[in-house]
């Protein structure tokens, strides 16, 4: 990301831009304490099921495979900053108790099909969320994307899954691109 | 006991106080160069240039403590893991924002010619002569041809790349093969050429990347991986390290002393000459001086003003080349972080290779010939094409393995520009010393007030409108103009505090930038900036420092200073 970049990073994506990117977050936002909300070992279960209903496995590696959950957790830790841990979990918690109530299951005890489709709900949610001042967006697009950022900058997926190009020593701004040729990495 | 007797000293080593080591110890006088912050080697330090993104334990995001410890930096893009330690300490270098200003600092060996955008671009000859034909501030001492040959100079020792278009808006320079547009850029160009009657240009940009390589200089060409400010040990790109220090240290004449805070120029006020400096140094707190004939401030805007600021104060209250009134005014920068940006349709069989460190520009084309408009000067793009990846968001799509699939092929193309607008000199923009309040080191901190006014407001409509207009005439799809809001410094383009000028009662150097009042202190970085121009100014601080350096040693030969 540079400067010449940031219009088009900002219109790239849809509505919101990556939780934490200094380019769009609040210039006054008050310095936070080193340490703050703590993801526990059952919210790193429960997030291994939605980051493999995000991403799961197929001919490709899934969210579990390269290691998604572990790396969700450590940027909620160590990266989010007071509020946006708040939302994230309350959003939790939220998933927790929505599961419960309309299937009568954990999230981890539903079926893929029943997993998607809770997923899916929330997902158009999120789209229309109100969100309180200085919370970065709804706590599933923060799920979603933490799940897209930490899979595809695994060794694995940049490596094995994408085209990886560590010194081009060229450039072609007119190069072929066949459908289902994988994009380049980083 | 230290050798503390120099022919020149100069303060700083970024773009121009490299440039200035390397034009003094070539001409033969034995130099000192001091530097604020860390040693760093080139090759040697560039610790993160290969790492992964998977190598860096947060994925090259920012974490909490590095917020919480850097509420400056944060408000930008520059917080990362991969440049992390290339930023200067705020706790340690605080400063006063009487109204917000974003103060983007590096404290080490090459300064910010590590992190900088390599974007190099003439000035034309409109952009000296603006302000005598507008009565605006004072005018410049110098004209477009005092710096021709100049800029000829560093373009062929730096290394531009760069088209040679024929312009009178952005002069042509002694370039290197241009970096290429890719399949959309040359399209959209074609079109906006057609569109605007061949009064709007979009072409590849300028940039201190070499696309030949120099064995001489033991430099080789641009590989393409888009990591620059890493560090390059390709040494593809300009900086100190790569360029000015290796052919300064090879005339034997040079002495880098990194960690010294150069805390005041000692003025002889009999001569009225400057007679050294005084550092402290920044690991034991020892203070030092080391005395010179000439001094070079190359210090960074500010820090050269501060150090101006806290000099020679037993004469001048408010610092050396205070005489004038205008040491500390006429604060200026870039005002961008806004333009336009859409959906390419089509272009499905295309890609690119490689990652070019570059994009493409669109000279100003508004206040020129019969255009018009109802504010001063201009502004122009930088912007670049390319296939989105997979940080799209694609909201409405549903979790599960198409989402997988979709986002790890190349998507649609975009394209997208940002303006940078010149913004005028204004005497109320200043910065100031706060006696009240110090840094580590217990030296006076300084005060900003600086804003915008009224003619950089009117130019953001344009520079959104403009955007959108020119993207739509070239077909794009679903353009939106944005204006993500701009506070003064962000364009870490900091010029002016000390300007140049004809008269020592408006202006605080002359025209070869010589301080009126110590003729042997020499002030050639962003300080000395009497307006602002639109484009990217470090080529043309290249430029002023290697004709003060030629000249410095001419003066200093026939004995004038």
């Amino acid at each position: 990301m540079n400067r010449r970049e940031l219009l088009q990073m900002i219109a790239s994506v849809t509505g919101y831009a990556m939780i934490g990117s200094p380019v769009l977050m609040s210039a006054c936002s008050s310095a936070s304490p080193a340490r703050g909300l703590e993801l526990s070992a059952s919210d790193q279960a429960l997030l291994a099921e939605i980051a493999e209903t995000i991403f799961p496995r197929t001919t490709t590696p899934g969210a579990k495979d390269v290691g998604v959950p572990e790396m969700i957790v450590r940027f909620v830790n160590n990266t989010y900053e007071d509020l946006d841990q708040q939302e994230f979990h309350n959003g939790l918690a939220a998933i927790r108790s929505d599961t419960l109530a309309r299937y009568g299951q954990s999230f981890e005890n539903l079926p893929a099909e029943q997993r998607a489709e809770f997923l899916n709900t929330l997902n158009q949610t999120a789209l229309g969320y109100q969100r309180p001042h200085g919370v970065t967006a709804h706590y599933f697009i923060m799920m979603k994307q933490l799940t897209i950022y930490s899979y595809f900058t695994t060794e694995q997926v940049q490596t094995g899954v994408l085209r990886m190009l560590p010194v081009p020593g060229r450039f072609d701004g007119d190069y072929p691109y066949v459908k289902g040729e994988t994009a380049w990495s980083i | 006991m230290e050798h503390n007797q120099y022919d020149a000293i100069v303060v700083g080593s970024g773009i121009s106080g490299g440039w200035a080591a390397k034009e003094l110890t070539e001409k033969g006088l034995k130099v000192l160069m001091l530097e604020r912050g860390r040693s760093l080697e080139h090759v040697k330090d560039y610790v993160n240039e290969n790492k992964e993104i998977w190598e860096f334990p947060h994925r090259d995001r920012p974490t909490r403590d590095m917020l919480a410890n850097y509420p400056v930096l944060r408000r930008d893009y520059p917080l990362n893991e991969s440049t992390f330690g290339s930023w200067t300490d705020e706790n340690e270098s605080p400063y006063e924002e009487i109204k917000r200003f974003d103060w983007y600092r590096s404290y080490q060996v090459g300064g910010r010619s590590l992190l900088w955008g390599r974007q190099s671009y003439r000035w034309n000859r409109m952009d000296f002569e603006a302000n005598a034909r507008e009565g605006i501030a004072i005018d410049w001492p110098i004209r477009y041809e005092d710096l021709e040959s100049w800029y000829h100079y560093v373009e062929g020792f730096a290394g531009i790349s760069g088209s040679m278009e024929g312009l009178d808006v952005l002069p042509d320079g002694n370039f290197l093969p241009p970096m290429d547009l890719n399949i959309v850029e040359k399209d959209v160009a074609a079109r906006i050429r057609a569109h605007y009657n061949g009064n709007r240009h979009l072409f590849i940009g300028r940039t201190a990347n070499l696309t030949e390589s120099r064995p001489e200089h033991n430099r080789v060409q641009c590989q393409y991986r888009n990591r620059c400010w890493r560090g390059c040990s390709f040494g593809a790109f300009f900086s100190t390290q790569s360029a000015t220090l290796p052919p300064a240290m090879a005339t034997g004449n040079l002495t880098l002393r990194p960690w010294s805070i150069v805390t005041r120029v000692l003025y002889d006020k009999d001569t009225r000459r400057a007679t050294g400096v005084e550092v402290v140094d920044a690991e034991t707190n020892e203070v030092i001086e080391y005395k010179a004939r000439i001094i070079f401030l190359n210090a960074s805007t500010f820090n050269t003003t501060w150090i101006l600021m806290n000099s020679a104060t037993d004469v001048w209250p408010d610092g050396l080349g205070s005489s004038s009134g205008e040491l500390g005014h006429n604060v200026m920068d870039h005002h961008f972080r806004l333009g336009a940006a859409g959906r390419v349709e089509g272009y499905e069989d295309k890609y690119t290779y490689g990652r070019r460190p570059n994009g493409f520009y669109v000279p100003r084309f508004r206040n020129l010939g019969n255009d018009k408009r109802d504010y001063l000067r201009g502004f122009g793009y930088q912007g670049s094409a390319s296939r989105t990846g997979w940080s799209r968001t694609i909201a409405e799509m549903n979790v599960g393995a198409d989402l997988k699939h979709t986002l790890t092929e190349p998507g649609h193309w975009t394209i997208g520009m940002t303006a940078f607008g010149e913004m005028l000199p204004y005497h109320e923009n200043r910065i100031y010393l706060n006696r009240d309040k110090t840094d580590k080191w217990g030296l006076p901190i300084l005060a900003f007030d600086v804003a915008m006014q009224e003619n950089e407001y009117a130019m953001r409509r344009d520079m959104v409108f403009d955007a959108v207009e020119m993207l739509e005439a070239a077909g794009v799809k679903d353009v939106q103009g944005r204006d993500v809001g701009y506070a003064p410094g962000m364009g870490i383009h900091e010029m002016g505090t000390a300007r140049m000028g004809r008269d020592p009662r408006t202006s605080v150097l002359n025209a070869n930038n010589q301080v009126w009042d110590a003729l042997n202190v020499f002030v050639t970085d962003g300080a000395c900036m009497t307006s602002a121009s639109c484009v990217n100014p470090s080529l043309t601080y290249m430029a002023l420092t290697a004709r003060a350096a030629d000249f410095a040693v001419q003066e200093l030969k026939r004995g004038n200073l």
